[in-house]
């Protein structure tokens, strides 16, 4: 057996996968998209629309109202009447059936909305059908269970209802997002206004469309589309009672300023820039694909992302060896084939602001590293990135990028990577590899994050409770945990 | 080279078993699947490993290696046949002329259970009928005493015997019996170090045959060798893999590992017999448009 020189495998030359692409014939999109409000589909009162467009293919899918102040008014007070006549007077067990008949809905239509999550969003459709639309279901289902069970949850406490919530969702998970805020709001007897993100409106709108079919009464769910200006109305609205908010640091700060002095609740789900910690006991391949699969599932567009990688120096060349030969068996392209692992960049903005970030980069001297892929010629797309020899100092270590974009650094001691991986103003996630469960238990309570993964990452249940430290947020979503920012004791 | 099997890498099974769920979400379709059933067929090792075997049996077999189908002719023949060491003269003789390798068990077939004198006799007696590939079983017991310079000395001893006589020597782990994927790791490790040019998962006789788990493990294994050491050594999972749509997820994972040079019956085989005509069955399919009857497909 002779040595051979060249150690890099190939992939994909000899045999390609044909395109897969799942079917769109199935699916049934309006034209145009008017306002959820008190049960009906209404007219802006603007009279405007938008173009909601397919990020993979820049052509036109749909037109999404465009709401003002006078829109998010009606919401609010349809969200208020059918709060104080019917949701809040319902028995528990009878709020649970209806929040039991959306999840079962959404069970049905799966197909249907992970196609138009996948057409509205870009993400591949592998994503949207086996982790986006089956855990928005969960959610509901999860939910539905706790609603005549608040008093077990909180024994002696006596939970009680807030009124109107507000709720202003992003783009990264759109039906998801809006289930992970829609469900508990009902399950402890709320209603809600929900403005989907102007990028992806469709699924939330097709949420709209089953809630309308589950008989849900009319106004306790209001689903309201637009761009940034509708969601700062919500939040000044003086009738409504909590602002669930999921997006960026920076809205998330001028929300939290703008409700000041009033007595409304927040949630806030913002930011993130995760450490993913690879010791040298590692089970190596896996925490390769864990690296992969933090930092590139759902094109990086993840606020618990794994996009700062530690890795110990004494196994550093091997697993960055591993990694760059894994990016290239990763498939970037057209997000409705099913063999696809990487789709479109959400949106143009979202493209330039990664594009920027790459630049950002390369001029601070970290060595950047790119799959040799080829991407579509049209649409949003960026190959798969990893940034080599970055210090905690460069701003790509620092700042959330929310793209395929990994900055890779290495550390010697556990003190020194615990300084490294808190030594950042989020705190939303973190991860940690190693074979030794005392050293899991180390860090989970030396780590300032909300979420803390061992061996694995990016797993979401409605069981568990999310949400961040510092400027990630506070509050939590999901599990027992996510009850309490709709309840009042 | 000096290697410490104590040391071998760890293998986190909920790791390993999320990946194979991976692999087995890709879409193969139209040309790239008939192309996929092609390899896989030209892949199989056709087996027949039984107390009852003769040398009709075995001589019915051979025919069917080097001709499939009759209704497709293009279809390529199998990579081997698989026999015990008294069946090798017969198959050799079936299968002259044509590129079909006669593959033989050896080593005290399957249990291993047996002294080194009388396994190294065992392979003679199959490489001295002409087998051009010997299957070799490591002794179990001694991997889980954790004797592994035992498991290492014996894979070695039965290598130089093979490759004297120029044929390729196959180690079988029986991984249904090493049970974890942290010994299927460290066995993959020692018959790597101890010249083997191919690993292979299971005998067929036990329960438990080849899994998409335990085969990643060792296509793992192969990989990080390769890293090191540029040499490439095969892979052969064995029993259990019945379906065209079992042969083509197990020919994903391998492509996604290993990449485009293990794509080849040289380095990459299916331990198989009902496997052969599911893949025609397929085949035949693609190029009809539909399912016909099983009674049109030869069991041999």
């Amino acid at each position: 057996m002779a040595k051979k020189e060249a150690k890099k495998l190939e992939y994909f030359t000899d045999w390609k996968y044909a395109p897969s692409p799942e079917a769109t014939d199935h699916i049934r999109l309006q034209k145009q998209y008017d306002l959820f409000i008190n049960g009906k589909f209404v007219k802006p009162n603007s009279g405007k629309y938008f173009d909601t467009i397919n990020p993979a293919t820049e052509e036109k899918i749909s037109s999404i109202a465009e709401a003002n102040d006078k829109d998010v008014d009606s919401a609010v007070k349809a969200a208020r009447g059918a709060y104080d006549k019917i949701w809040s007077k319902m028995p528990a067990k009878e709020r649970a059936k209806y929040i039991y008949r959306i999840a079962r809905l959404i069970q049905e239509r799966a197909r249907e909305l992970s196609v138009i999550e996948t057409l509205d969003g870009g993400k591949s459709i592998r994503e949207s059908r086996d982790i986006d639309v089956p855990l928005a279901a969960n959610h509901f289902f999860y939910y539905a269970g706790w609603a005549d069970k608040l008093e077990y949850a909180f024994p002696n406490r006596n939970p009680k209802s807030l009124g109107v919530a507000g709720q202003v969702i992003p783009w990264n998970f759109p039906l998801l997002m809006a289930a992970w805020k829609i469900a508990p709001a009902l399950a402890t007897g709320n209603t809600v206004v929900l403005k989907p993100a102007e990028t992806t409106s469709l699924t939330a709108l097709k949420l709209a469309e089953i809630i309308q079919e589950s008989g849900l009464p009319d106004g306790v769910v209001n689903i309201i589309t637009g761009h940034g200006p509708v969601g700062a109305s919500m939040v000044n609205h003086k009738d409504i009672n909590k602002i669930a908010f999921t997006g960026s640091t920076g809205v998330g700060k001028w929300i939290q300023k703008a409700i000041a002095g009033t007595d409304k609740k927040l949630t806030l789900e913002l930011g993130g820039k995760a450490a993913n910690i690879i010791f040298e006991d590692a089970p190596i391949n896996q925490a390769v694909e864990g690296i992969i699969n933090g930092i590139f599932f759902n094109q990086g567009h993840v606020c618990c992302a794994g996009s700062r990688l530690f890795v110990q120096e004494s196994v550093a060349e091997e697993v960055i060896k591993k990694l760059k030969d894994r990016l290239e068996t990763l498939i970037v392209g057209d997000p409705l084939d099913k063999n696809t692992d990487i789709g479109a960049i959400n949106s143009k903005m979202q493209l330039n602001k990664i594009n920027e970030y790459l630049k950002i980069g390369i001029n601070d001297g970290a060595e950047m590293y790119q799959s040799s892929c080829s991407i579509p010629k049209k649409g949003f797309f960026v190959r798969p990135t990893l940034f080599l020899n970055t210090s905690q100092s460069h701003r790509i270590s620092q700042e959330e990028i929310f793209g395929p974009v990994l900055a890779i650094q290495t550390f010697r001691t556990i003190e020194e990577v615990i300084e490294k991986a808190n030594n950042i103003p989020y705190g939303l996630s973190a991860g940690v590899w190693t074979d030794k469960g005392s050293r899991i238990f180390n860090l989970t309570s030396k780590l300032r994050a909300g979420v803390v993964w061992a061996n694995t990452y990016n797993k979401f249940d409605p069981t568990s409770p999310f949400g961040g430290y510092k400027e990630s947020g506070f509050g939590r979503e999901g599990g027992l945990h996510g009850l309490m920012p709709y309840l009042k004791f | 080279m000096a290697y410490d099997f104590r040391q071998s890498p760890v293998v986190d099974q909920v790791g390993i078993e999320e990946r194979v769920a991976r692999f087995n979400t890709r879409s193969i379709k139209k040309g790239s699947k008939v192309q996929a059933l092609k390899l896989a067929l030209n892949m199989i090792d056709l087996t027949t490993l039984e107390g009852k075997d003769t040398e009709g049996k075995v001589k019915q077999m051979c025919y069917k290696a080097m001709h499939p189908h009759l209704a497709l002719p293009d279809l390529p023949t199998t990579a081997a046949v698989c026999v015990y060491p008294t069946m090798v003269k017969t198959a050799k003789e079936a299968l002259k002329g044509s590129k079909v390798k006669v593959a033989s068990v050896s080593t005290a077939f399957p249990s291993g259970n047996s002294t080194m004198q009388i396994k190294l006799l065992d392979t003679k007696l199959a490489l001295d009928n002409g087998a051009d590939e010997i299957d070799m079983v490591i002794s179990r017991g001694e991997f889980l005493k954790g004797n592994y310079n035992f498991v290492f000395d014996e894979i070695a001893a039965i290598k130089d015997l093979t490759h004297k006589y120029n044929a390729r020597l196959k180690v079988i782990f029986e991984t249904g019996e090493i049970s974890t994927l942290d010994n299927v790791r460290r066995a993959s490790d020692i018959a790597i170090y101890a010249g083997a040019d191919f690993i292979k998962t299971s005998t067929g006789k036990i329960g438990v045959a080849a899994t998409m788990p335990v085969t990643l493990v060792m296509l793992d294994a192969i990989k990080d060798y390769y890293f090191k050491t540029g040499i490439q050594v095969g892979m052969k999972p064995a029993g259990g893999i019945s379906t065209a749509k079992g042969a083509l997820q197990y020919l994903v994972m391998l492509h996604e590992t290993l990449g485009n040079a293990w794509l080849d019956n040289k380095w990459f085989r299916f331990g198989a017999s009902s496997l052969a005509n599911d893949l025609i069955l397929q085949l035949e399919k693609e190029a009809k448009g539909v399912y016909y009857s099983k009674d049109y497909i030869s069991v041999d």
